[in-house]
């Protein structure tokens, strides 16, 4: 490293460089601590809105050198009161490509790739190549599906505990208005966030008979709108909240549905905040929780400090209160723990495993890829490698999976779990029955 | 450049038209509405001159009984100081100026309310018009400062001056996004503006290249043109002097410190009172427990005995449904509600006993809102103690709010009957539209009425101290009513006094507790540390000079005899936080300083918005495990 480097990193080098006596029992500090932080950890950040840009000035001013940011949004002006790397001619541009150009016009060093892109579209193996995924989303569906993929590496060994090298340790934060969560999730050791699904309130949703028939308040007005009217109107037109004519429909047909009953308070902000459910969002507490977000990165890779176990809440609103909560992991947990298991019969074709998956009561998953190993054994898209791998289909799965007892394999679809509907991978253990003489044995745990 | 714009709705009579001369005029737009002209005029003055100011003053003094919005599209302190001198005429001759931001021209308006609207719907437009009225001065534009600011400009602060007296040096491009190699060399202060502007050309963006402390020794009055003072990186030495002339001056002050892994954020300011200050959870004031004539009168309308039809049955809404049952309960109970946990489910089973079928989602709900009519009746603890504050006894200099609080503590013995005034809203629950809206009215005029009796009241106190009796407007009152259970008075210790003696009872505590440990711990340190550095010139660890070991030993006699000296003789602190101080030599490390930033804008926008509730005592940020904690010492 030539001197430039190393007073850049002036501050840093205090934790990174000195011996400390509050730290993770691995840290060995120095300078080559320091520059393999730079030169060989890679990190993905999720969301580059309030929560990513800030991630990314975060991490870059940390030490890291190699990140990566994927975000499918395009900037809009209401993005601008707090995520700081985009300016008023930006908007109609990519998040991703603006955020990564900023942050590497203004920090020397640092590569930033970005991705601009839907998360579903990208190759599970993609998200192997880092070694921290950082989140900075806002819908719970998205921290599901990234929480699947990473927790999809997991391996276990045969005692059930966790093989360490297979640990993706993921990051993530949460904001609403002057509230926020930050926490740090290292799969088969804390809870997933799957294990905590239940931390998210379920959305408010009004009952239709109450839009129908008797709305009390200017919500109910906006709603039925938005989910009765538009549909009696506009027959096989569906509702885009991104076209502001659409909106003003909505609008005047709130106005007048409230005139009718005598209700106020319907406003054209208001329709926005309820057809759109958006959640208010101020610079200062993405700032907060993205740093601590990223101090917890730092802390993983170096090990220069103990870390978060495993939950930070944070409510700035009321005075200042934050707490640390040890959240346990829940053990037989579908998505982190060690996979369910599916006894099969050697007969049994891909084909027909793909069509058990759909009925199998803990998984509801329909049109399924299914991974084994680092191989593809079948595809829903794209087309050419669908049409390469339908070959497989008729074939036994115990063939394919090169004629083992028991092995673990991957699948991702869409999942009607919870009756609703979403994008989904687990990973499961698949035992044949028969094989190599194996009775019908610990299949108590079978689903 | 100064430009104030002025614009808005100027009602007036339609006779009175005449007196409008010699005052140009630019109006847009004059249409008749009833019997009055309305106006919509755009009067706008580009750098004013004292006689345009005059014109200003003029135009607020000859119209008695008018009424003028203001806004700006540029504001400076020194606006606002006009603005002030603006309402003050304008208050003596009657005429009213309501500073809330209206709507500017059309095709400006638009893409502003967009840029802030995920804000708006947290603070409003008047939070934000306080925003934006508001001028800033931060001390230090190290990382933690600038990240401050970041946020603020954001979010549309009305301007900030930087002083920082320090040129960027290498170090810096490492913790601090708001420099870069091109700025080595030149003014941090000039650098991080300059980064700050492009953030927001809103927001007027000044910079002093001056060291803090030039201010702080020579020119205390300096810091009396901001409305507050963000202090950043500051020795305890620096911070009790700046204390004293921000108390003097009443301009507001936050003060920031990152240290490695720690770190503080304390307010102070001799009192903050808010209104509004919007808490998570609070029980709806729906009175069920004390219900008022009108609201029985309206219960009494409706049969909860008559099934028939089923449809109506399941629409009486729960207000209703609590407000009979408990009727009944006390005809049978000597008069009282239900106190004991026995009585509570016996209430609950009187209720469900009421039900007709099993899907009446509306005694579902009233069952789980019964715990509202075993709630005390009357004020809770807090606002008592805010009613009792030698505050509330009022005089010609007393503000606003206590004023207001004055005529609370007279209304709460009178027309209220023990109870704040009525906040008007009810809850969404089960209901047919047609009696939801009824009992909304209700609730509405209840509060309405609360209300002209709390005006009155205001008024008659305003009189009789000698300010002016209309000088608090309607609005301020309502809103003032609304909230009257969740008023908030803040007060902060001045530094030197907690410094010089902090509160022995409450440290004493931090040093027992577990959970305060390291908080406690870190703030001892972060205030040895700085006693170290008066001696040595450095910060214990600063620099790898090989005096590590010397360091760590003498800052821990420096803890142990600040220590007792604050009459903690005999404690410890945790050993290995003597090391970690001196490991941290001072480093201001950028996460760390985002967060201490991000905490300090947070506590800025509650103190300017007087909205929600600004922290008390001292916040220790502990960034090892972050159980972080507010100390009031």
């Amino acid at each position: 490293m030539d001197a430039v480097d190393v007073s850049k990193s002036r501050d840093l080098d205090k934790l990174l460089l000195r011996h400390g006596n509050l730290v993770d029992p691995g840290f060995s500090p120095g300078p080559d601590l320091r520059d393999d932080i730079r030169e060989y950890v890679k990190i993905l950040v999720v969301g580059a809105g309030g929560l990513g840009c800030e991630l990314l000035k975060d991490l870059a001013l940390s030490g890291f050198r190699n990140l990566d940011v994927i975000d499918m949004d395009r900037i809009e002006v209401t993005n601008l009161n707090r995520q700081f790397l985009f300016r008023l001619e930006d908007v109609g541009k990519p998040k991703a490509e603006v955020a990564a150009k900023r942050v590497m016009e203004r920090v020397s060093g640092v590569e930033i790739v970005p991705h601009f892109s839907r998360i579903e579209d990208k190759e599970i193996e993609f998200y192997n190549d880092f070694n921290i995924i950082a989140l900075g989303l806002d819908s719970i569906e998205a921290r599901k599906y990234i929480n699947g993929v990473a927790c999809g590496f997991l391996e276990y060994n045969d005692d059930d505990t966790p093989k360490s090298q297979t640990i993706k340790p993921m990051v993530d934060g949460g904001t609403e208005g002057f509230k926020g969560h930050a926490r740090v999730i290292m799969p088969g050791v804390t809870p997933c966030f799957e294990c905590t699904i239940w931390l998210f309130p379920p959305q408010v949703k009004f009952p239709l008979c109450t839009l129908a028939e008797t709305p009390r308040n200017a919500a109910h007005c906006i709603e039925y709108a938005h989910l009765i009217k538009w549909d009696e109107v506009h027959k096989g037109k569906s509702f885009d909240p991104d076209v502001p004519e659409h909106m003003q429909w909505v609008y005047d047909e709130a106005i007048r549905r409230a005139e009718l009953f005598g209700i106020p308070g319907v406003t054209y902000s208001l329709t926005q905040g309820v057809v759109k459910n958006i959640i208010p969002a101020i610079a200062s507490t993405n700032a907060i929780i993205s740093s601590a977000c990223a101090l917890e990165t730092l802390k993983i890779v170096s090990g220069c400090s103990k870390t978060l176990t495993n939950y930070l809440a944070y409510n700035g609103g009321e005075g200042l209160y934050t707490k640390v909560t040890d959240f346990p992991r829940v053990n037989d947990c579908l998505v982190c723990g060690p996979g369910i298991l599916i006894e099969l019969d050697t007969s049994v074709t891909l084909s027909k495993f793909i069509e058990m998956l759909e009925e199998h009561p803990k998984l509801l998953l329909s049109k399924a890829s299914v991974i084994h190993g680092n191989g593809n054994l079948y595809m829903q898209a794209p087309p050419v490698l669908e049409e390469m791998l339908r070959g497989n289909l008729s074939k036994p799965l115990y063939d394919l999976m090169g004629r083992v007892q028991k092995d673990t394999i991957h699948v991702s679809g869409t999942s009607l779990l919870n009756e609703q509907k979403q994008s989904f991978s687990t990973k499961l253990r698949v035992l044949f029955k028969g094989a190599d003489g194996v009775a019908d044995m610990d299949t108590a745990i079978g689903a | 450049m100064r430009s104030l714009s002025i614009h808005g709705k100027i009602t007036e009579p339609a006779k009175s038209k005449n007196q409008r001369t010699g005052i140009k005029w630019k109006d847009n737009l004059t249409k008749q509405e009833n019997s009055r002209t309305v106006r919509d005029s755009h009067y706008l003055i580009e750098q004013p001159s004292d006689s345009e100011w005059n014109i200003c003053k003029h135009l607020a003094g000859i119209r008695k009984g008018f009424s003028l919005s203001l806004s700006f599209s540029r504001n400076t302190h020194l606006f606002s100081l006009c603005c002030d001198s603006l309402l003050s005429l304008a208050d003596a001759n009657h005429c009213k100026i309501p500073m809330e931001r209206l709507e500017q021209e059309p095709t400006m308006a638009e893409p502003k309310k967009t840029k802030y609207d995920r804000q708006l719907r947290i603070w409003g437009e008047l939070g934000q018009a306080a925003l934006e009225t508001a001028s800033i001065c931060l001390l230090n534009c190290g990382p933690t400062g600038s990240e401050a600011l970041k946020n603020l400009v954001l979010g549309g602060i009305g301007s900030i001056t930087i002083v920082d007296g320090s040129k960027v040096e290498i170090g810096d491009l490492g913790n601090n996004f708001m420099v870069d190699e091109k700025s080595v060399g030149q003014s941090k202060a000039k650098c991080v503006c300059g980064f700050l502007q492009e953030l927001n050309d809103a927001v007027k963006a000044n910079f002093i290249e001056e060291n803090p402390d030039t201010f702080i020794l020579n020119d205390p009055f300096f810091f009396s043109q901001f409305t507050l003072v963000v202090a950043t990186q500051l020795v305890e030495d620096s911070m009790v002097k700046l204390d004293r002339i921000c108390r003097e001056a009443n301009v507001m002050l936050v003060f920031a410190r990152s240290y490695g892994l720690t770190g503080f954020v304390r307010i102070s300011v001799k009192e903050h009172t808010a209104i509004e200050s919007k808490p998570d959870h609070f029980l709806d004031d729906i009175r069920l427990n004390n219900p008022w004539p009108e609201l029985k009168s309206f219960v009494e309308t409706i049969d909860l005995n008559v099934a028939e039809p089923p449809a109506a049955h399941k629409h009486i809404p729960y207000i209703v449904i609590l407000i009979k049952v408990a009727e009944e309960w006390a005809q049978t109970h000597n008069s009282n509600l239900p106190t004991t946990r026995e009585e509570k489910n016996e209430f609950k089973a009187l209720v469900k006993s009421k039900m007709v079928s099993m899907d009446e989602d509306n005694y579902r709900e009233a069952i789980e809102a019964s715990f509202k009519v075993f709630a005390p009746r009357g004020i809770s603890q807090y606002t008592q103690d805010i009613i009792n504050d030698s505050c509330a006894d009022v005089g010609p200099n007393s503000s606003e709010f206590w004023i207001m609080v004055a005529a609370l503590k007279e209304f709460i013995s009178n027309e209220g009957g023990g109870e704040v005034p009525l906040e008007g809203a009810i809850p969404d629950m089960t209901s047919s539209t047609e009696h939801y809206i009824n009992l909304q009215k209700i609730y509405h005029s209840k509060a309405e009425a609360d209300f002209v009796a709390m005006e009155q009241r205001v008024k008659n106190i305003l009189a009789k101290v000698g300010q002016d009796p209309s000088s608090i407007s309607k609005s301020t009152i309502k809103s003032f009513c609304k909230n009257a259970r969740k008023l908030k008075v803040c007060r902060y210790r001045m530094i030197e006094d907690e410094f010089r003696s902090p509160s022995v009872a409450a440290l004493h505590k931090c040093l027992d507790d577990e959970e305060y440990r390291i908080a406690i711990g870190f703030y001892i340190l972060l205030r040895a540390a700085d006693r170290f550095s008066a001696t040595y010139k450095k910060f214990p660890g600063q620099f790898d000079d090989g005096l590590m070991d010397h360091d760590v030993a003498q800052l821990k006699t420096t803890a142990l005899n600040l220590l007792s000296e604050m009459g903690c003789d005999g404690y410890l602190l945790q050993e290995e936080l003597y090391n970690e101080m001196c490991r941290f030599g001072a480093a201001e490390v950028h996460v760390v300083a985002a967060f201490i930033g991000g905490i300090t804008s947070q506590e800025v926008i509650k103190l300017l918005t007087k909205q929600f509730v600004p922290m008390q005592g001292t916040y220790i940020f502990n960034g090892i495990d972050h159980k972080s904690q507010c100390l009031t010492l």
